[in-house]
């Protein structure tokens, strides 16, 4: 992979983790996750390590992202922090 | 408070960073794990086992061992999950549904509960009418994703992809299912007790291979003594005692991955949800 994308998607993953720990919307964080987690799954893909990406891909931006939104539905959607 | 996890955070994340500094490079042919396993991997994986995808073998076969234990993890993920959310009390707030006029019942606090059938149906609090293009796309959709998942676990040898993947995707699709009609229906599809069951039944498929592995005559997970009784040839038996293992592994993962979502949705009632 050329290296500007691979800096482009990592400058991309620390944008989300930071957005994610700031926003005060549960739910925004739920969904920042997911894009956090596809952006991981691009970035091994391109290191050709595609199992690790298609496990990323299914388990961190499927699965995990609608056990946060149910958690969320459950709870609140607002931090008090 | 703030100001102590940062610097915690950012404590940690330096000695993160410091020691990261002493790893050999990335694919450095020199450092110590690409100089005695990894090559035995690579050139002899193929030969020995039959499977052309080498994460599959030695994930499956060459550390079959952490895989189980990995699996187990998982069970005992939704075991836990089970424990602490599963409340068997039902809701005393209750919503029926004159299904001919529409008429909505509500029943504060009692424990009187009407016969759902043809003419009466249970609802959620926060009900919303289904929309009908979701309901049919994602009936369309949801047969393709099975399908998809059992592609997945079955050509784990030969693509990426494995038990792992394969049970996720079945699980979501059965996630699927819930968000796009309600809780109520999946849980009706797929009962609680079948998902227990299949569950414990993944984590029995991989340990009883191995155990059927050491009756044979070898040891634990050692797939070639599957010989035996399987009508393959020595070294494409290992390949189908991967598959074996996989198979186990994706109906234990599918099986925890609907419970947790239905324990998280339902807060433990299995009765409504997201």
């Amino acid at each position: 992979m050329h290296w500007q994308l691979d800096l482009f998607i990592l400058t991309l993953v620390i944008f989300c983790a930071l957005a994610a720990i700031s926003v005060k919307d549960l739910l925004s964080t739920a969904i920042l996750f997911g894009a956090y987690s596809f952006m991981m799954c691009l970035l091994w893909a391109g290191m050709g390590a595609v199992d690790v990406a298609f496990t990323e891909a299914s388990v961190g931006a499927g699965v995990s992202t609608v056990f946060f939104v149910a958690a969320v539905f459950r709870t609140t959607r607002r931090t008090k922090d | 408070m703030k100001f102590f996890g940062f610097l915690i955070v950012s404590l940690c994340g330096g000695l993160l960073l410091y020691a990261s500094s002493e790893f050999p490079d990335w694919g450095d042919p020199d450092s110590p794990a690409s100089r005695h396993l990894s090559p035995h991997y690579i050139e002899e994986s193929l030969a020995e086992t039959g499977v052309p995808n080498l994460v599959t073998s030695v994930l499956a076969d060459y550390r079959s061992f952490d895989t189980m234990f990995e699996t187990a993890v998982i069970f005992c993920a939704g075991l836990a999950c089970l424990l602490l959310l599963r409340k068997y009390k039902p809701e005393t707030d209750r919503y029926y549904r004159h299904i001919p006029t529409g008429v909505i019942l509500h029943f504060k606090n009692s424990r009187k509960s009407l016969p759902v059938g043809s003419e009466f149906e249970l609802m959620d609090a926060d009900w919303v009418p289904y929309d009908l293009v979701i309901k049919t796309v994602c009936r369309i959709l949801i047969p393709f994703i099975q399908l998809y998942a059992l592609y997945v676990v079955a050509h784990g040898d030969f693509s990426p992809g494995g038990g792992f993947q394969g049970g996720v995707i079945f699980g979501s699709s059965l996630i699927l299912l819930a968000i796009s009609y309600n809780l109520r229906t999946a849980v009706q599809r797929i009962k609680e007790r079948v998902l227990g069951f299949l569950c414990v039944l993944g984590v029995l498929i991989y340990a009883g291979l191995g155990v059927l592995c050491m009756f044979l005559g070898g040891e634990f997970l050692d797939y070639s003594r599957l010989a035996a009784i399987l009508p393959a040839d020595p070294v494409h038996v290992r390949a189908l005692g991967m598959l074996g293992v996989e198979i186990g592994v994706g109906i234990a993962v599918m099986a925890v991955m609907a419970a947790i979502y239905v324990n998280i949705a339902s807060a433990g009632r299995h009765d409504e949800g997201l």
